[in-house]
């Protein structure tokens, strides 16, 4: 872990839907070019928690710190601060009425106000890193599913953000397809981004990941280094979730 | 592993359905019967008005329909009538769209207010007969804020159609799907940019059938104005028929008339539907 300046900070952050906790007193901090991979059951607020650090969920208490901006309900900064963070959807979440270009271009030209031919230009460059140049001036639901989530990976890198978050970017793809996207992925640590990812897929974790959290019922249950992560957890629970995820 | 199975059926006819079904479901049975029945409607009808007497004077239309005169081909009277309701329809129609939008809005702002007062609109004007509206707006609110029959008809069209099309739109802004509006907001779209550029192209393709068929609609409704005696399609009618007595032939005609527009129209939204069809 190289540790450089937080970019992400999390303190005492509670949130709920309606009378249900949904995340309980969560402190966490991510730091620049940093990966950090969460785990945990299903409804154990993983998504919930990247969510609200793009403003896609708004928490109810506890401080959220996001390159610099707080975030919270009603901020005005939030919207300036979404260009600079990323992310990836578990269901691709591409706008099927526009070509794949189109689909990359459409945030930087509305957004961020560049022009056509420099927003092709950059569109172009990251569709050939995730390695789909020639379905540019397809429609998105003219390509597999692996296809359309590396073109949702492109749509992120156009903005040219500084922090990418994957929401499960591979748990609804066919299992022959969620190579290519973790490929992708993996080449995308290289460039040092800061990622946080959400994912099941614990090979990828191994490989990529400088810290593994792990959440169950709202709260963050263990924060530690991969190689602890993996051979000698700390909790409990933990170590029945790697069991139950690892058997086979 | 099945294979040798497999082509031992090779070829084999699958069982046939039972031969009545076979029977009345070849084409020529089917047409025949059809036949048969539109046959008997129409002579029933034709031989019930041969009863009662009926002086069929068909030939005494097309008078009304066109006209040859020294200035050349003029359209008749029921033309005048038809770009009359066409008229009308247009006019009400953008009302109706421009109404119909803002209440959709209210309704999806979010604002306890806004849904409120958009809630009480729809169930008010939903509940209230097309025709108690247009005497609403004709006998009450016309010489309370003094406007004329014309005006009242279009008004009352418009707030009509209104209700339903700000349905029309709401529902097809909510058919676009909750990861839409994210994605938008994820790249840093504006709400008024996620919708400008996301979420209403997209909604277009479940909002255009409907809103055509509405259209439709508001054209066939808009026969009521003649209550009040707009000078349209039906009121023309009307009074073609009170100076020729020939109601049969000119309330045919006049069916005729809307019936020729509408399936213009019907036709229109299904090339519409299987446009925006392609690549969603």
């Amino acid at each position: 872990m190289t540790p450089q300046d937080p970019i992400i900070e999390v303190t005492n952050l509670d949130k709920f839907y309606g009378s249900f906790h949904a995340l309980k007193d969560i402190n966490l901090t991510v730091h620049q070019g940093e990966k950090m991979v969460i785990c945990g059951p299903s409804g154990s607020g993983k998504s919930t928690l990247i969510r609200c650090f793009n403003g896609l969920e708004w928490h109810n208490s506890g401080k959220l710190m996001v390159d610099g901006v707080e975030v919270y309900e009603g901020s005005k900064e939030v919207r300036n601060l979404r260009q600079e963070v990323g992310m990836v959807f578990q269901q691709f979440n591409l706008f099927p009425h526009l070509t794949v270009l189109e689909n990359l271009m459409i945030g930087p030209m509305k957004v961020r106000k560049i022009n056509r031919s420099e927003a092709e230009a950059t569109a172009r460059k990251y569709l050939d890193r995730v390695h789909i140049p020639e379905q540019a001036d397809k429609y998105p639901t003219q390509l597999s599913g692996g296809q359309q989530q590396r073109v949702a990976i492109a749509r992120s890198l156009c903005m040219e953000s500084r922090i990418m978050l994957f929401d499960e970017p591979t748990s609804a793809l066919d299992p022959e397809m969620i190579n290519e996207v973790l490929d992708v992925m993996v080449e995308l640590v290289d460039t040092g981004m800061t990622m946080v990812v959400v994912t099941h897929e614990m090979g990828f974790a191994r490989k990529v990941a400088d810290t593994m959290v792990f959440m169950e019922a709202g709260q963050i249950v263990e924060i530690s280094p991969p190689e602890q992560f993996f051979t000698n957890p700390s909790s409990e629970r933990c170590r029945l979730f790697l069991d139950q995820i690892l058997e086979h | 592993m099945s294979a040798p199975h497999m082509t031992g059926l090779k070829g084999q006819a699958l069982p046939q359905p039972p031969a009545i079904q076979r029977f009345f479901g070849s084409i020529p049975v089917s047409v025949a019967i059809y036949a048969a029945v539109m046959g008997l409607i129409i002579y029933g009808s034709y031989a019930g008005a041969q009863n009662m007497g009926y002086n069929w004077q068909w030939n005494r239309v097309p008078q009304y329909l066109y006209s040859f005169t020294d200035d050349g081909f003029q359209l008749g009277e029921i033309f005048h009538g038809l770009w009359a309701t066409i008229k009308l329809s247009v006019t009400s129609f953008a009302l109706a769209m421009v109404l119909g939008l803002i209440v959709a809005l209210l309704r999806l702002s979010g604002l306890v207010m806004g849904t409120a007062v958009s809630v009480g609109f729809l169930e008010l004007i939903r509940n209230i007969p097309l025709l108690v509206l247009l005497y609403l707006f004709y006998y009450v609110l016309g010489p309370i804020f003094g406007f004329d029959r014309y005006t009242a008809s279009i008004l009352t069209l418009a707030v009509f159609h209104s209700a339903l099309i700000s349905e029309i739109l709401r529902a097809g802004i909510n058919a676009v799907p909750r990861g839409q509006w994210e994605a938008a907001k994820s790249i840093g779209m504006s709400p008024y940019q996620s919708y400008r550029y996301i979420v209403l192209p997209q909604s277009v393709r479940f909002m255009l059938p409907p809103l055509m068929g509405e259209v439709v609609h508001l054209i066939k409704s808009s026969a009521i104005v003649s209550v009040i005696a707009v000078a349209e399609l039906t009121t023309i009618g009307r009074n073609i028929i009170s100076d020729t007595f020939m109601s049969f032939e000119i309330w045919f005609t006049v069916a005729a008339v809307y019936l020729v527009v509408t399936l213009i129209l019907s036709v229109a939204v299904s090339y519409v539907e299987k446009r925006y069809d392609t690549h969603q």
